[in-house]
């Protein structure tokens, strides 16, 4: 077996930013951590999960949570981390705002990892301007060893300023590797637990005082910071400076090796006398950052400069090299030898044996559409089941499902249910619910469980039976959660039974009052399939009528009129085509599975 | 000082590319090189598009590859390769798993999957078709595809057979090492 990170305590490692904040996490002491899955941060809380046992880590039903249990751990002397995707320190804002006026004990970083380009994400919102709307210290690594340099540094920053630290990378920095070098873990005392209800009790007399402590904090790092390694000057030639973060640095190191750099690792505060002494060194000033002009707009409002930024470098999707050479360095751009051909998308899709097929298939079938939810199935957008209408943000498809009816009626809502997986339930859906009991709602929720966090790459979540670890833990009761939130119809349905599916829809759907669907299958991700087993054609019978091509399975695909079935693809446990084909044309030995 | 070598990994999830980007990147460690990759996670890769970047060198910054500078596509599905001919140099060569994976596009009849080995030639592209899924199906181990693609591109990089091969002993499970060797070796021959 290959030996655990936490038994090689020195040499190079090529890691990606995830796995060094784990390390990171390591290595500098950190005692306890906390999350909820989020592309592209998921790997960190995984990677410390399988790695590194010194740290106690869990996940968190949502990011809230996640935030509340570790601001805990410090107020009781323990040095702690949580880590979260952008948008999940949306939810994580409220405890944000006030553990910063509240600062830590043990030191505190909270990673944000932002997605420029929007690889995996809903919105593109870049969390520096998070970082500085809470008043907190933001960091920003370059590549995987500034990544497990700035947990350790962050936290030290932590400490001594009384803040806590956001760390805020992005999807490129959180999933590329580069070599770091790496250490043996500093093992740090838990200071203890102390009551100090002047600094953790932030009622107005108190928040007064504390709110004057953050000011006063952030004109501290700032100074400090102009001193530290974590901001430098790289002088070349003077004619162009650069000032930039984070990976942007990297594509201008790249393109343009020889261009005089600011290269900002403290967004928040900015030191400013190192940019002062840098504005004095060049010519031109040019700002190069992905997203939001965040570093040019607080520079050009203190100092008043003319500069280059956002006239140039896009504010919408990802930087690469390409764009910022020709940005930098217009006329320089390379000469293409192949130009792009015009080709079909390849889209994601549900899995083969995905146990979500059975519900949009069957949603599809009787007309139905659903308000969505954050997870793989939100793909039952996608032809052929085009059955998802709304996505906004995790757990709204119950909120946006109430307010369609308030707004129209039980009729004018026709055959819309919301669509909600049980992690996405269990994180941030259970309020809707019960806003919908209690405001007299008679809509139909269901809940999608595989009981996996599954569109993150597996997770366990309290549905599972299983914690970070993959140790036992008590499983939730769906069915008794609900019925607890007073709803009376409460049906359970295995998705890939397509008759009762269908039946259990038609039928909750046909209701005048609230009902709530659970389809019950494991996700693919969860269990080892059974014997190999392929969906055959006889093709002698098959009608051509297309039946299974609705299905929308990725294993099987049209040729010469007729569905051939990839052996690579089929998945042993699943026989849905073998359902629907009207004439009996597709068999498949399942070896009295179900 | 030691150039850049610039190489794009290509294909649809679940292919293996991730395992084919670690071991080329232990291979290029292995012989003393600075390297960075880059690849997509997460909702990306539920049988979409999947891309990996891989850099090496004496000393890498971006860890993507800019257009127009790739040395090597590897392609583990031929149309995913010719998505990719922009980032190709003048000089790069594409190699390509000859297998087609028809997107849902296509199996929804939303599009229809093109004569790639037709655009291929129309297009003038440097390509080598390496036929790794019958290779595979000889060993009577599917999972070695991507190791078999790996060999046919292992004579255009720099690194050295043993560099290679202890590569793949350290990102291949001990049982599986001898599959995946002579899989190497079968892929490596073809046009070495």
């Amino acid at each position: 077996m290959r030996k655990k990170l936490n038994t090689v305590e020195e040499g190079v490692l090529l890691l990606s930013g995830n796995e060094a904040v784990a390390r990171g996490a390591w290595e500098y002491g950190v005692h306890f951590a906390a999350a909820y899955p989020g592309t592209p941060s998921t790997e960190i809380l995984e990677t410390i999960g399988e790695e590194y046992e010194e740290i106690d880590a869990q996940w968190a039903p949502n990011e809230k949570v996640g935030l509340e249990v570790i601001a805990g751990a410090s107020f009781a002397g323990a040095r702690v981390l949580s880590a979260m995707k952008h948008v999940g320190l949306n939810v994580a804002a409220d405890p944000l705002f006030t553990l910063s006026y509240i600062g830590s004990t043990g030191g505190i970083v909270i990673v944000s990892a932002d997605d420029p380009g929007m690889h995996s994400s809903q919105n593109e919102q870049d969390n520096r301007l998070m970082g500085r709307a809470a008043k907190v210290v933001v960091l920003e690594p370059s590549d995987s060893q500034e990544a497990k340099d700035m947990v350790g540094e962050g936290l030290r920053i932590s400490e001594e300023f009384d803040t806590p630290v956001l760390l805020r990378m992005t999807t490129r920095v959180c999933h590329s590797k580069s070599l770091v070098r790496v250490g043996p873990r500093n093992e740090v005392p838990v200071k203890g637990y102390v009551a100090d209800i002047q600094k953790r009790v932030p009622i107005p007399a108190h928040a007064r005082v504390m709110h004057s402590k953050v000011e006063k904090r952030l004109l501290a790092v700032s100074e400090w910071g102009a001193g530290s390694d974590l901001n430098r000057i790289e002088e070349g030639d003077p004619s162009i400076g650069v000032i930039t973060s984070g990976i942007s640095y990297q594509y201008v190191k790249e393109v343009y090796p020889e261009a005089s750099v600011l290269k900002i690792g403290i967004s928040n505060p900015l030191p400013w006398k190192l940019v002062e002494k840098f504005l004095g060194m060049v010519d031109r000033v040019v700002f190069v950052e992905e997203n939001e002009p965040f570093l040019e707009e607080a520079v050009r409002s203190r100092f008043l400069i003319e500069s280059d930024g956002k006239d140039i470098i896009p504010i919408e999707g990802e930087l690469d090299p390409e764009t910022v050479r020709k940005a930098l360095r217009p006329g320089t751009e390379k000469k293409l030898t192949w130009s792009e051909i015009p080709l079909p998308g390849r889209p994601p899709s549900l899995c083969p044996g995905c146990p979500h097929r059975g519900a949009f298939y069957c949603l599809s079938r009787i007309r139905g559409s659903s308000t969505g939810d954050i997870g793989c199935y939100t793909l039952g957008l996608m032809p052929p089941y085009n059955a998802l209408e709304t996505t906004v943000c995790m757990g709204a498809s119950i909120g946006v499902l109430s307010g369609i009816e308030k707004a129209v009626g039980r009729e004018g809502m026709g055959r819309l249910v919301a669509a909600i997986g049980e992690s996405t339930f269990v994180h941030s859906g259970i309020t809707g619910l019960i806003d919908m009991v209690y405001n007299g709602n008679t809509g139909t929720v269901m809940i999608m469980d595989n009981s996996l966090t599954a569109m993150t790459g597996g997770q366990h979540n309290p549905t599972t039976g299983r914690n970070l670890r993959g140790e036992e833990t008590p499983v939730l009761d769906l069915e008794g959660l609900v019925r607890a939130c007073g709803v009376e119809h409460v049906k359970v349905v295995d998705p890939h039974d397509l008759k009762e599916m269908e039946k259990t829809l038609k039928e909750e759907i046909g209701r005048d009052e609230l009902s709530v669907i659970i389809t019950r299958r494991p996700c693919i991700m969860s269990y080892r399939p059974g014997k190999p087993a392929v969906a055959v054609v006889d093709t002698e019978k098959c009608i051509s009528c297309r039946q299974c091509m609705k299905l929308g399975c990725p294993a099987i695909s049209w040729e010469d009129d007729r569905p051939v079935i990839s052996k690579l693809l089929c998945w042993p446990d699943c026989d849905l085509c073998v359902q629907v084909c009207p004439v009996d044309a597709i068999s498949k030995d399942m070896g009295g599975r179900e | 000082m030691r150039p850049v070598t610039n190489v794009i990994i290509c294909g649809t999830g679940g292919q293996g590319i991730l395992l084919a980007s670690e071991v080329m990147c232990a291979a290029a460690l292995s012989a003393g090189n600075d390297v960075k990759k880059s690849e997509v996670h997460g909702m990306a890769q539920r049988g979409g598009s999947v891309s990996s970047h891989v850099r090496f060198g004496e000393k890498i910054y971006s860890p993507l590859v800019e257009e127009g500078c790739a040395d090597l596509i590897l392609a583990m599905e031929k149309m995913e390769g010719l998505r990719w001919a922009p980032y190709l140099s003048p000089v790069g060569k594409l190699v390509a798993c000859d297998l087609r994976i028809f997107p849902m596009t296509v199996n929804t009849g939303l599009a229809e999957y093109p004569d790639v080995d037709a655009l291929m030639i129309e297009h003038g592209l440097p390509v080598q078709l390496v036929p790794a899924v019958e290779i595979a199906e000889e060993l009577g181990n599917m999972r070695v595809v991507n190791v078999v693609l790996i060999g046919a591109v292992s004579p255009h990089l720099p690194m050295e057979v043993e560099h290679w091969h202890r590569a793949i002993r350290e990102r291949v499970p001990a049982k599986h090492h001898e599959v995946n060797l002579e899989a190497f070796r079968r892929g490596r021959e073809l046009f070495g």
